[in-house]
Order: structure tokens, then sequence, then C-alpha cells
């Protein structure tokens, strides 16, 4: 599906864009697009180092670990693939607390830590797991309790009533995020999105689907 | 007063868990926390760059869809659909950009404030639009170009699910408190 997707993205732009007349806005786009990718994943380095870090020191201390258990009964209906005590736990929860909280710069690193230790689980590398793609879906509905972003905007945009927006956008994120859940649960087991590894999955978690 | 309870809570947050952290790894745990700080840390700078290709591969597709003008014709396609959801045709670029480009679509933002106000209904829309869901593209490319997962199965149209949902709530649930 994401290689549809890419091509469609592609081939719908330049398609388009041949008849808009956008053609040199495109390949320019291309160029800078490219260059905005590495700037992103450079400016990364720096922060991603730094809770990397903090996150050793907090494992070593056992408090991811402790993390993770004052949310078990939840985990582990949602990501019944992972083992109890298992470090990927207390990352998750660090991520969505840090999402929930709006602390974005830690999020990604927290994130991105959480996928590593998930990826650690998975037997096929280059395959998303289940618990992986339920994970980025959480992600990706964004779990927030204050978009502190868009309030910020509306106050330069000189809005009467800036945090009128608060309780509808708790309201929609919740929505998109379960409805993230379900999806996640219902298309895992559909026949297209099947992992390409079923049998090794099968022994590796125990039987489960 | 909800607000100033968040403002506190993201002013001390982030100093407070580092405190916290590496005092009582230190004190109570006896961690050498410098030594293994910068054990994890050394980790930073592969994970970051491994993310490159992926970020590359899909910030270029969105980007030649955005500067095609693409918006502008998808958006004259959907118009009796929104009518139907209730969703004034200005937010249409909102919900388009979202999910692909969090920099487009502030960008949309700041254009619907500037042309119909924060506080009119289009206005709040996109707010809480932009507020309640993600960068669905970008954030997988990062998640999973760390992690070298290129075979995606299921995440993207678990994604644009959530996405469309947010959608439709917000539509729904701006339209039955602001009217």
């Amino acid at each position: 599906m994401i290689n549809a997707i890419w091509l469609g993205l592609i081939l719908i732009g330049i398609v388009i864009s041949m008849f808009t007349g956008n053609v040199q806005a495109v390949t320019d786009s291309v160029i800078s697009s490219s260059k905005t990718a590495v700037e992103i994943a450079i400016g990364l380095i720096g922060i991603m180092s730094f809770w990397l870090g903090l996150m050793k020191v907090a494992e070593e201390a056992g408090l991811v670990k402790a993390l993770g258990r004052g949310l078990r009964p939840i985990m582990k209906r949602l990501f019944p693939e992972i083992p109890e005590d298992h470090p990927a736990v207390g990352s998750i929860v660090a991520n969505v607390a840090a999402n929930f909280f709006g602390l974005g710069n830690a999020a990604t690193p927290l994130g991105i830590k959480a996928m590593q230790e998930l990826q650690e689980l998975n037997d096929n590398k280059e395959e998303a797991s289940n618990a992986m793609v339920l994970f980025l879906a959480i992600n990706t509905s964004s779990v927030t309790l204050i978009s502190s972003s868009v309030i910020a905007y509306r106050a330069a945009a000189n809005s009467a009533n800036v945090t009128e927006i608060i309780a509808p956008t708790i309201i929609a994120t919740a929505i998109s995020t379960i409805v993230a859940v379900v999806s996640c649960k219902v298309l895992q087991k559909l026949p297209t999105f099947k992992r390409e590894t079923v049998e090794k999955t099968d022994v590796a978690v125990g039987g489960d689907k | 007063m909800f607000t100033f309870i968040m403002e506190k809570i993201s002013l001390y947050a982030i100093p407070i868990i580092i405190l916290f952290i590496v005092s009582y790894a230190y004190f109570v745990k006896k961690v050498k926390v410098y030594e293994v700080f910068c054990e994890g840390a050394k980790e930073g700078f592969s994970t970051a760059i491994k993310i490159i290709p992926f970020l590359v591969a899909m910030l270029v597709a969105i980007g030649v869809f955005r500067s095609s003008g693409a918006i502008d014709v998808i958006e004259r396609y959907l118009n009796p659909i929104l009518q139907f959801i209730g969703m004034p045709g200005e937010v249409l670029p909102m919900a388009i950009m979202r999910p692909l480009s969090g920099g487009g679509s502030t960008g949309i933002l700041n254009d619907i404030f500037i042309t119909h106000g924060p506080d009119s209904m289009i206005g709040r829309m996109a707010s809480v639009m932009m507020g309640s869901t993600e960068t669905t593209f970008y954030v997988l490319a990062v998640y999973f170009g760390a992690v070298s997962i290129r075979k995606t199965r299921h995440a993207v149209a678990a994604g644009l699910l959530a996405d469309i949902a947010g959608i439709l709530a917000t539509v729904w649930i701006c339209n039955i408190m602001f009217s």
C-alpha cells in the first residue's frame, strides 16, 4: 500500500503539474525536499543522543520497567506480543506520556527508542510487526492534551477566544486514536496485510495469530 | 486555569524528569550516571542518520504532490461530498495537507486565520483539525526509518483511517459546539 501511495503522490503530482504549469515548482521541490529531509535527520542527532543517554540511565536504574509496570493491564491488552517486563513497554509509555503533555522534543526520540525495542522482538527485521504498526498508529493519531502550537497561532492571529478549541480537539483526537487502535486490530488479520513470515511468527509469539 | 496548569507542566516537566532520573539512578541505584549516559547517547548519531533515506523518499513525493497544485484539483472533485458531511470547502486543503506535511498544514492554518479569522467556523475547524491529528507520513518515515522497516503492512491504512475519523469528528463536533 505504501508503494502505491508513494507512486501515486509522484505520478499525480508530475502529471498535474504539466497541466497547471507548475513543472518548475515540482523540480525545485524535489531538490528542496531532499535537503529538508537531511536537515531534519541531522537536527535530530543532538536531541536523539540526549534522550537515548538519559533513557539508558533510567533503564539501568530500573525506572523504565517501573513505568511499564504501572500501566501493565492496558498495555497487555494493546500489545499482547510484548513479553512482560520488556523495556519496550516502558518506552512506549514514556513516548505516549510525552505526546500527551505536548513535549514534542522528547516524544520523537522516546518513540524511536520504543520502536528499536519493538524491532528487537521482531523476527523479520524488514517487516513491521503488529505491535510496531499499532504503536505507530497511536502516534500518528496524535494523543495530545493541549496542542500548544495551534494555541500560539490562534493567539498570534488575535483570536477572541484562544482556548475554545481545546475541548473539541481532545474529543476529536480521542476518536481518531480509538479508530487507529481498532483498525490496527482488524487490519492486521486481513490476508493483504499478513506477515510474510507467518510460521516463524507463530512460534515466536507462542501460537498467537 | 486548565491552560495555566498545562503551561506549568510543559515548563517544568523536562527539567524535573531529568533531575529525577539522574539523582534516583545515582543515589538510590548507584548507577555510574555519566558513563551509562554516554554509552546510551552514542547510538544517537547512527539512529538519526538511518532515517535519511526514508525521509528523503517521503518528503520528495509529498513535495512533488504539493507543489504541482494537485490539491486544488482534488478540491474541485470533492466539493459535493463536503457539503454532505457539513465541511466548508475552505477547510479541505487543511484536511488533505494535514497527514502529508506539518509545515504545509501550518501554512494553510495561518492562511485561513488571515482570510477568515481564527474565530470563524472555518478557522475553528482548521484549528481542531491541526491539533487532533499528526503528520502521518512523516511520523511513519521517521519511526520506521529509524529501524529500517521497509514493509509497512497495514500502517498506512490504519493511519489514514484514523486521520479520516479525526477529520469527520472535527467537522461533527465543531458543527455541534460552535453553531
